[in-house]
């Protein structure tokens, strides 16, 4: 099958007054129509700004410094912003963490929705009610032609992630990037938002990024997944493979300093404390907390296997 | 140790101007009350760890500030090593608050931030405070040559430990930690978890435990006391929770949350949010929710009994 969605050293900066900043440093995905990619790391890691910059959401003084992303075929990177509008929202999609902030205070939903259809469809206001309550409908909000006339601050914070992600389904996207969606709700709520999507990607065929520093998130849900740390990609691989058996040390890390079952008294840690993406050591940046760590990796390991390091585990 | 007796708090809002008015002209307005805490009785024996698990509005975060004596309880009563707290914190309970970023005063250096208090309560001689404070911020894994350092120079992970290291510095008995956890990244939680467990021992602490995470929680206490809209709906040792849960809430709550032993699977989720605890359901809170709900649980709420020893659920199920 070819790919959906092809990255190839994708390098985004910030220049900031302390010096240049490389959030995203030479980071390559590719994604099939329908897979669901997790894409792992801790805050820092540059997980967020490689969804932001598939999208070319990235402002000054943030900017792709090289690299390709590649979608339905059309180089993204360095696209003319009106060509870019008519993909965004309609063919690449994004779910954010806190749907307070992405829908606007004080619009209805309906507004808000019926707005997003005509911004890509030139249809009747008739036909774009009817698409946003089949859409809210689809999420599992009851009662969807009331609800439409409310207000975001009338919806609680599991309902509101649901009108975002409807907003985000509403032209059938062939690509979903969800960064961090049920961060900041309940478990309980977290469980339906995850049904809800799962079940969403599987009928409409969609890919989707799902943005998380949950691995136990993920292990659930994706097909596939990278690991990312200091703005590279680490490992990658399906999700069974790098949960079960990690062959690059921080992901056997990260994996044991979760609580389970398997791990009572001490957690095992992993030492120190990510470098500042300002000040990246030469080679590989996990050096300083590695336990396998010695000579060799002042060079920068290359991606060979699924994993970048010159130790990999077995 | 410490022990709580049908504790109860409510909020509640003030009527504002145009409401005490319409009200002086035979309008029912009503009160909006909260019961944020409804009637909660456990106890914490020395040297224990308890976790308070529960999701966001279940009331967790005031029965944690019940327990410390931020709150006075509105009924009952919260007693420390047999004395009434009445609503006054005590020095040897201490907090240890979730967010690392509002909790620490900007403009305050760390040597400040640690050394106040014992230097207000008479701890430490005004001269001795640095090398007390270098000390304590060794035990909690920071240089000390840090502490003439500003919080904003740290990481969330440091600022998590100088949290720790404040609430140390009055030696503290009993910490109340209120999500003390949540903010950090996976690899940065596993070293403060140890931390926690490290000081346990080390200045033989007694915890309450309040996390919105069971996986946290299973790994550090010994008891949990699960929650759910202001009411305790089951207490049991933290291996026979996970093992065998009792009350539906908790099974629901078990089985949703995902762990890395889980593979593609499918969620199954449970129905419905959480009401809001301005407009509780009647009877037993959970039963719009719940799988199980017969008749009885619409009216009646069911109390907390004893269902096999140290195992306490509060279900109408149990009944037979």
């Amino acid at each position: 099958m070819s790919a959906l969605l092809e990255v190839t050293g994708l390098v985004t900066e910030f220049a900031l007054r302390e010096g240049v900043l490389r959030a995203v440093n030479g980071v390559s995905l590719s994604l099939s129509p329908g897979e669901i990619l997790g894409l792992v790391g801790e805050s820092g890691s540059g997980k967020s700004v490689t969804g932001f910059s598939i999208l070319g959401l990235i402002d000054p003084p943030g900017r792709i410094a090289a690299g390709s992303v590649r979608f339905e075929g059309d180089e993204l990177v360095g696209m003319p912003e009106d060509r870019l509008r008519r993909i965004r929202g309609r063919r690449i999609a994004m779910v954010f963490q806190d749907p307070m902030m992405t829908l606007n205070p004080v619009l209805s939903i309906g507004t808000q929705m019926i707005e997003t259809v005509l911004a890509h469809e030139a249809t009747s206001k008739k036909t774009a009610f009817e698409r946003s309550v089949e859409a809210l409908s689809r999420v599992g909000i009851a009662s969807a032609e009331h609800r439409l006339a409310q207000y975001p601050h009338q919806f609680s914070g599991g309902m509101r992630q649901r009108v975002a992600i409807a907003i985000a389904l509403l032209h059938r996207p062939a690509l979903v990037i969800a960064d961090e969606p049920t961060t900041a709700l309940d478990v309980t709520v977290q469980g339906q938002i995850l049904h809800e999507m799962q079940k969403l990607v599987a009928g409409s065929g969609a890919a989707l990024v799902w943005i998380t520093h949950d691995l136990a998130v993920v292990a659930g849900l994706a097909d596939r997944v990278a690991v990312m740390y200091a703005g590279r990609i680490v490992e990658e691989g399906s999700a069974a493979q790098v949960i079960e058996a990690p062959r690059h040390p921080y992901t056997r890390g990260l994996i044991d300093s979760v609580p389970s079952e398997r791990a009572r008294g001490r957690l095992s840690q992993i030492p120190g404390t990510a470098p500042s993406p300002l000040d990246l050591p030469a080679g590989c940046a996990f050096r300083s907390r590695c336990p396998r760590a010695d000579a060799m990796c002042s060079a920068l390991p290359e991606l060979a296997g699924g994993v970048r390091c010159h130790h990999p585990l077995c | 140790m410490l022990a709580l007796d049908n504790v109860s708090k409510r909020f509640t809002r003030q009527l504002d101007a145009v409401e005490r008015l319409a009200r002086a002209l035979g309008a029912r307005v009503p009160e909006h009350t909260v019961h944020a805490v409804d009637r909660v009785s456990f106890s914490v024996s020395e040297g224990e760890v308890v976790g308070l698990v529960g999701e966001s509005g279940c009331g967790k975060s005031t029965l944690g500030r019940l327990a410390c004596g931020l709150h006075a309880p509105s009924e009952g009563e919260v007693r420390y090593r047999g004395a009434p707290l009445g609503g006054r914190p005590l020095r040897a309970i201490q907090m240890v608050f979730q967010d690392p970023f509002a909790s620490l005063n900007p403009r305050m250096r760390v040597e400040e931030i640690v050394g106040e208090a014992p230097r207000v309560h008479g701890l430490v001689p005004k001269q001795g405070v640095p090398e007390y404070v270098a000390e304590l911020l060794r035990k909690v894994g920071l240089d000390p040559a840090w502490r003439r350092r500003y919080p904003h120079q740290f990481s969330g992970g440091q600022r998590a430990r100088i949290g720790i290291a404040r609430a140390l510095a009055v030696k503290p008995e009993f910490l109340v930690c209120d999500e003390a956890v949540a903010a950090l990244d996976v690899s940065i939680r596993a070293q403060v978890l140890n931390l926690f467990m490290d000081l346990r021992d080390a200045f033989r602490l007694t915890y309450l435990f309040i996390s919105h995470d069971l996986g946290v929680v299973r790994h550090i206490s010994q008891r949990v006391v699960v929650m759910y809209l202001g009411r305790v709906v089951e207490i049991a040792p933290a291996a026979e929770v996970f093992a065998r849960p009792n009350h539906p809430y908790t099974q629901a709550l078990i089985a949703e949350a995902p762990r890395l032993e889980h593979r593609r699977r499918s969620y199954v989720p449970i129905r419905g949010e959480i009401p809001s605890p301005l407009d509780p359901p009647a009877g037993c809170h959970f039963h719009p929710r719940c799988p199980h709900k017969m008749a009885r649980c619409e009216r009646e709420a069911p109390l907390l009994r004893e269902i096999s020893s140290g195992h306490l659920s509060s279900c109408h199920l149990n009944d037979g």
